[in-house]
């Protein structure tokens, strides 16, 4: 028996070096090529079922995946002449998978409206990031290496986008956020940029709000540690929330992190210093459970966050007790248009997808528009020309509004303040960006 | 002191979802000697039918939650059949991993077929509404997950201690080979093991939706770890013990958490400080008895 198991073992192993000959030699740098391949082959694994059917290969037939792999890189730069890459980079699975949907939609309707530029025809290549950061460095790596993208959509979640941004810097390949807002996306990475507004003005804004319009003199806040979005809101809040009220204004500060679904301990010991408004930016799922379970405990403060709370999903989770005194800040709203662009828009979109347009769909295609004026300005699809180009944007007419980058590539936008009411989100006042 | 009490409430509720999974985590093992670590995605699974259900079917709530948990039930069966019976003469540790690729099929098929999205699940009105005592407020299903825990535990105990099924099943945990020479038919005990082990986390998957209204197809994963240790810490293989492993885990994390805020970004760390404490201290766990490992 023995020995029958030492020579089956032998046979594979013979089988296995013989096997891998060919192959060192068809390869210059075997080491390197392995590498490289192995972390294709995790991006590989990584993908979305939601991925287009040409790359959905199960883990197991790997071989014929490595295969199909090398078909294409070889192919890649052949093709390269006319094809126009650009890399899609969002959430698609995960805690953040609606608002990367969401904004896949408007990059659709894009890319039917302006399907070439400069004569070339323009790919969209999606990656998944699975709204978890080691992902998303993952997925950011492969468009730069293997896909070999001319420039890159997204991502909406800052977490997400810090974490493909290195990737990106490195492979000096320009990106556009849709919707990151924390400052830290751009900063100090000279191929990040984004349309939308950022963290600063987003807090303040809610701040302002709070005060202005809620006579809100004392506030509690609820930080998700686990998302630097949450994190950057509340610093900002309670920096322009103090500055009015006072030092002591903040009576309760309470964190948590993402996945977690029970916040009664937190709600409670909010509950028992009576805040005027509570302040709880973070992941539409997790907020959504927290303002029910709230509810449910009696809190019946204001509660106010930021623009991920805008999907339907938020809504439909948190039930009956989502309509209670629910305000956030956003890009965009579908009730007040403010140009010619944002009209045209709102009617392609409606007619596309039969439902109202929402901010992280505008943001996508304000993101795909920004690019394609930018390639034709520079009139190349060279990344650094494209890089060089974005970086000169000044008074593009957007869907939401007009923008323009600032030298760290943040757009300066206004913001609109919606609520909640009768399962539906209702537009109530916008607030300017301060020059 | 009110402020006190409804932490109480809180950490009462979340105790015995735990509790109510780990019941059929524990009963499992103490009857095959298995951790069915695809519990936590049984659970998941047992969910995502009722979402199913309320949306494709007209059948009233009630019905298509009986109707979910007898499904889920059916494929704890297949399950078994499928991944632990080829195995059933292997060493111990084989089945287990076996246990552990079935979680992670699960698991992928899942996000496969309903989407890696989260879902709204729809909380029928009944079970879904505040009540106000005095200062302390709280949401009906927290009163409800307690008693269908009790029910649960008293009826499971019933059936283990008092029926010929249940005599059948001690027979096969005290000595496999025994009971099989006494013409106990091992595989239907086996499966009306899972059946009922899968069935408890259907209805432990459905009460925690109505709870936490959001599905995930990873949502199983935490709640199932958490109530492996829950099991662990009432001595695993003991129906009562996993009650009150249970209450003390979910206490403890709405306490910790409700007294000590500063704490709180350890919240998923204290169960496994306790499971820590618990296998140096006393590794049968509180209520486990010492059984001498047969050669």
């Amino acid at each position: 028996m023995k020995k029958v198991l030492t020579l089956l073992l032998a046979l594979i192993m013979v089988i296995g070096v013989v096997a891998c000959a060919p192959q060192e030699k068809k390869e210059e740098a075997p080491a390197k090529e392995a590498a490289k391949e192995e972390k294709k082959e995790d991006a590989e694994k990584t993908e979305a079922p939601s991925e287009e059917k040409k790359e959905e290969a199960p883990a197991e037939e790997s071989k014929e995946e490595k295969k199909d792999e090398e078909t294409k890189a070889e192919a890649a730069p052949a093709e390269g002449g006319d094809v126009v890459k650009l890399g899609v980079f969002e959430p698609f699975t995960g805690a953040s998978a609606s608002g990367g949907e969401l904004t896949f939609e408007g990059i659709e309707l894009a890319l039917e409206e302006v399907p070439e530029v400069l004569g070339k025809k323009i790919e969209l290549v999606k990656v998944d990031n699975k709204s978890e950061q080691v992902e998303a460095s993952n997925a950011a790596q492969r468009l730069v290496d293997k896909d070999k993208v001319n420039a890159v959509i997204g991502s909406y979640g800052s977490s997400l986008s810090i974490a493909g941004g290195t990737a990106f810097k490195d492979g000096k390949i320009p990106a556009v956020g849709c919707s990151p807002t924390n400052p830290a996306v751009t900063l100090g990475n000279d191929y990040y940029f984004r349309v939308c507004f950022i963290d600063p003005f987003q807090g303040t804004v809610m701040a302002n709000f709070a005060i202005d319009n809620l006579k809100a003199k004392t506030a509690a806040t609820i930080k998700d540690i686990a998302q630097d979005y949450s994190v950057g809101l509340i610093k900002f809040f309670t920096d322009a929330f103090k500055a009015v009220n006072g030092e002591d204004s903040i009576v309760a500060e309470a964190s948590y992190k993402t996945g977690d679904q029970d916040f009664t301990s937190q709600l409670n010991n909010v509950k028992q210093k009576n805040p005027d408004v509570i302040f709880c930016p973070g992941n539409y799922g997790e907020c959504a459970l927290m303002i029910k379970q709230a509810r449910d405990l009696g809190i019946e403060a204001p509660m106010l966050g930021g623009d991920t709370w805008e999907s339907p999903d938020f809504i439909s989770i948190g039930g009956e007790n989502i309509n209670k005194e629910v305000y956030f800040s956003s890009h965009f709203t579908a009730e007040k248009p403010v140009n010619d662009v944002s009209k045209a828009f709102l009617e392609k979109y409606e007619n596309k997808f039969g439902k109202k347009a929402n901010a992280f769909a505008a943001l996508g295609y304000d993101a795909y528009m920004v690019i394609i004026d930018a390639i034709k300005r520079a009139d190349s699809v060279e990344p650094q020309a494209i890089r060089d180009a974005l970086a000169k944007t000044e008074g593009f007419i957007g869907a939401t509004g007009t923008i323009s980058l600032d030298e760290n590539g943040d757009a300066v936008k206004s913001a609109c303040i919606n609520q909640v009411k009768d399962n539906a989100f209702v537009y109530l006042t916008t607030v300017e960006p301060k020059k | 002191m009110s402020f006190f009490i409804q932490h109480l409430i809180n950490g009462l509720s979340l105790g015995s979802l735990y509790a109510l999974i780990a019941i059929g985590y524990t009963m499992v093992y103490g009857i095959l000697r298995l951790i069915n670590f695809a519990h936590g995605d049984i659970f998941m699974l047992g969910a995502y039918l009722v979402y199913y259900g309320m949306l494709w079917t007209p059948l009233p709530w009630w019905l298509v939650f009986i109707v979910a948990a007898l499904l889920t039930g059916l494929f704890g069966i297949l399950l078994e059949r499928f991944a632990y019976a080829p195995l059933r003469n292997e060493p111990r540790i084989t089945v287990l991993i076996s246990a552990i690729g079935a979680s992670f099929l699960m698991e992928n098929l899942a996000i496969l077929l309903f989407g890696g999205r989260p879902r709204p699940f729809s909380v029928p009105a009944l079970l879904d509404h505040s009540v106000k005592v005095g200062a302390i407020s709280f949401n009906v299903i927290q009163i409800v997950i307690p008693v269908v825990t009790a029910i649960l535990l008293a009826i499971l105990s019933f059936i283990i201690l008092k029926t010929k099924t249940g005599m059948a099943m001690r027979a096969l945990s005290t000595d496999y080979e025994a009971a099989s020479l006494m013409g106990i038919n091992i595989n239907r005990i086996i499966s009306m093991t899972f059946f009922i082990g899968s069935t408890l986390a259907a209805i432990g998957g459905i009460l925690y939706s109505c709870r936490y209204p959001q599905l995930m197809p990873l949502m199983g994963m935490m709640p199932g770890i958490k109530c492996f240790i829950a099991a662990v810490i009432g001595g695993i293989g003991n129906l009562t013990g996993a009650v009150v492993g249970g209450l003390i885990l979910g206490m403890s994390e709405i306490l910790i958490v409700g007294l000590l805020p500063s704490l709180n970004d350890y919240r998923d760390g204290f169960a496994f400080v306790i499971l820590i404490l618990i296998l140096i201290i006393k590794p049968t766990g509180l209520f486990g008895s010492n059984v001498k490992e047969k050669v």
